[in-house]
């Protein structure tokens, strides 16, 4: 379980104090997916970074089961919206996926074992000597999905993923995570500035309200666990939520004016 | 490939060339024609004399230059990872940057003699500046997301440094580590001109004063060579370590 409660940052620079996030309390059951979705510059990132132990809040604290976060916790993963920058482009593809296996410390024939099947699981077998910047952007991402596979996360954040591929490319990635979340029976919180995008991912979607910021409203997303592309996109229920959703943001942007 | 050679070939050829038409009856004593230099060469840097002065050379540079690179590269991460050592250092860096190594040839000599350690101490007092400052520079910059990904992943400690800091400052320490070549060459033979048994710098200066003049030049030709097939080297290491850097950069244009 991944639970946010109170947590709030500021950020300082001399005197100049800028409260990014005030005040946010969510949690993530074990096994679901749960989609962020905020205006722009909401401060989803720095949420992101404080949740993945990457940055230490001002106040209120993230615990994943039940364990306070202080410093990057063991079994959670991260896919960072930059895969150009967060790959690594002087290892090849086997060699990102399996260096942070090798930091845990796993046996060589299982690291094997692992790459093999998370590149498998994310349609890139065959391109394991290739070097990151061989590849186009959709399959870049892969890669850094393959290599958060590989890891064996109970709890997986993904941060705007998808921001920076194509829309064709992005459909095939959304069913992928999916795929991949029911395969693997991980806990996914998904953050996204694309509102269609959250509801059709998510079990339930968070919506925040402009920086400084708050939850400005929950919403359970009740369609049906097989979801496509293209008959899911086009259900009532869909268009029905999304426009929720989107009434939602609408108004946070409002309130921040 | 043919082409390639022949841009390259060219120009040398041509300067070559001119120096040989040109020279060839110069009647003065200190440039004589490129052809007497030449015979002078074959009969000057025979089997013996490459072993006697060119190999002590070669093996000062190379002491001198490894040994500033293990010490500019170690340095350098330290103080790139460092803010407040950085801050310290810095300055007084600046400041020992800006002495002409030369300078300190007569001061080193005090301390350390005249033997091979004085002159590898010039090498590494003079090639250590480029190799540091830009390992400084290059650790610095790796990606903020790069070093998220690696603390996010757990990849810490002496991994962290060999897989993602050194690599990542890598084409910015081939960088200082290519200027420190140049330099190391310039002060070995300055420092063999200076108080020396053998070795190239001495023997150039030894045919300068007793007036062997085609020596002398061809000496300088040689010298000149040397320093040519030394960077042609480093150039196809570079090529081979950094092959993933040339390639990204590649993919980036076209992108």
């Amino acid at each position: 379980m991944l639970e946010v409660k109170g947590l709030r940052k500021v950020y300082r620079s001399g005197s100049r104090e800028v409260e990014a996030l005030r005040d946010l309390t969510f949690t993530v059951d074990n096994g679901d997916m749960v989609c962020l979705v905020g205006p722009s510059g909401c401060g989803k990132t720095t949420l992101l970074r404080c949740i993945s132990g990457l940055l230490d809040p001002t106040g209120g604290d993230v615990r994943v089961n039940g364990k306070a976060v202080d410093g990057p916790p063991p079994g959670m993963a991260v896919v960072f919206q930059e895969y150009g920058r967060s790959l690594f482009p002087w290892m090849s593809v086997r060699d990102n996926v399996e260096l942070p296996l090798k930091q845990k410390k796993v046996a060589r024939s299982r690291r094997r074992e692992l790459v093999d099947e998370a590149l498998d699981a994310v349609g890139l077998t065959g391109t394991e000597s290739a070097y990151p910047w061989q590849l186009s952007g959709g399959m870049q991402q892969r890669v850094a999905i393959a290599r958060a596979v590989a890891y064996e996360p109970q709890t997986l954040l993904m941060d705007e993923p998808f921001a920076a591929v194509d829309a064709q490319t992005r459909a095939d990635l959304e069913d992928l995570v999916r795929s991949l979340w029911k395969r693997l029976n991980v806990t996914i919180l998904f953050v996204t500035h694309d509102i269609d995008e959250s509801v059709y991912l998510g079990q339930r979607v968070v919506m925040l309200s402009s920086s400084p910021t708050v939850v400005q409203d929950e919403l359970i997303i009740d369609l049906p666990a097989e979801r496509d592309q293209l008959h899911t996109r086009a259900d009532p229920r869909f268009v029905e939520l999304r426009t929720r959703v989107y009434e939602q943001i609408q108004l946070a942007k409002k309130a921040a004016r | 490939m043919i082409k390639r050679v022949l841009y390259v070939v060219a120009l040398p050829a041509v300067l070559f060339g001119a120096w040989f038409v040109l020279s060839d009856n110069s009647e003065s004593f200190y440039s004589p024609p490129l052809r007497d230099i030449l015979t002078a060469f074959g009969d000057t840097w025979s089997a013996d004399r490459l072993r006697a002065d060119v190999v002590p050379s070669l093996l000062r540079l190379f002491a001198g230059y490894l040994l500033a690179a293990v010490i500019g590269v170690a340095l350098g991460v330290a103080i790139g990872l460092n803010r407040r050592l950085r801050a310290t250092v810095e300055p007084v860096l600046e400041f020992f940057r800006a002495i002409p190594p030369p300078v300190l040839v007569p001061v080193i000599m005090l301390f350390a003699g005249i033997g091979d350690g004085m002159k590898v101490i010039v090498i590494v007092f003079g090639c250590i500046w480029p190799i540091l400052l830009n390992t400084v520079e290059g650790v610095r910059a790796v990606d903020s997301v790069v070093l998220d990904t690696a603390r996010a992943y757990g990849v810490t400690g002496p991994a962290r440094l060999t897989k993602v800091i050194l690599p990542s400052a890598g084409p910015q320490i081939a960088a200082g580590l290519r200027q420190a070549l140049s330099i190391a060459i310039i002060l070995m033979v300055i420092s063999e001109m200076f108080a020396a048994s053998n070795g190239l710098g001495f023997t150039i200066v030894q045919f300068q004063r007793s007036f062997a003049i085609p020596e002398m030049w061809s000496g300088i030709i040689l010298l000149g060579l040397l320093g040519f097939v030394l960077s042609l080297l480093f150039r196809l290491a570079e090529q081979r370590a950094l092959r993933w850097y040339e390639g990204l950069r590649a993919a980036q244009r076209q992108g």
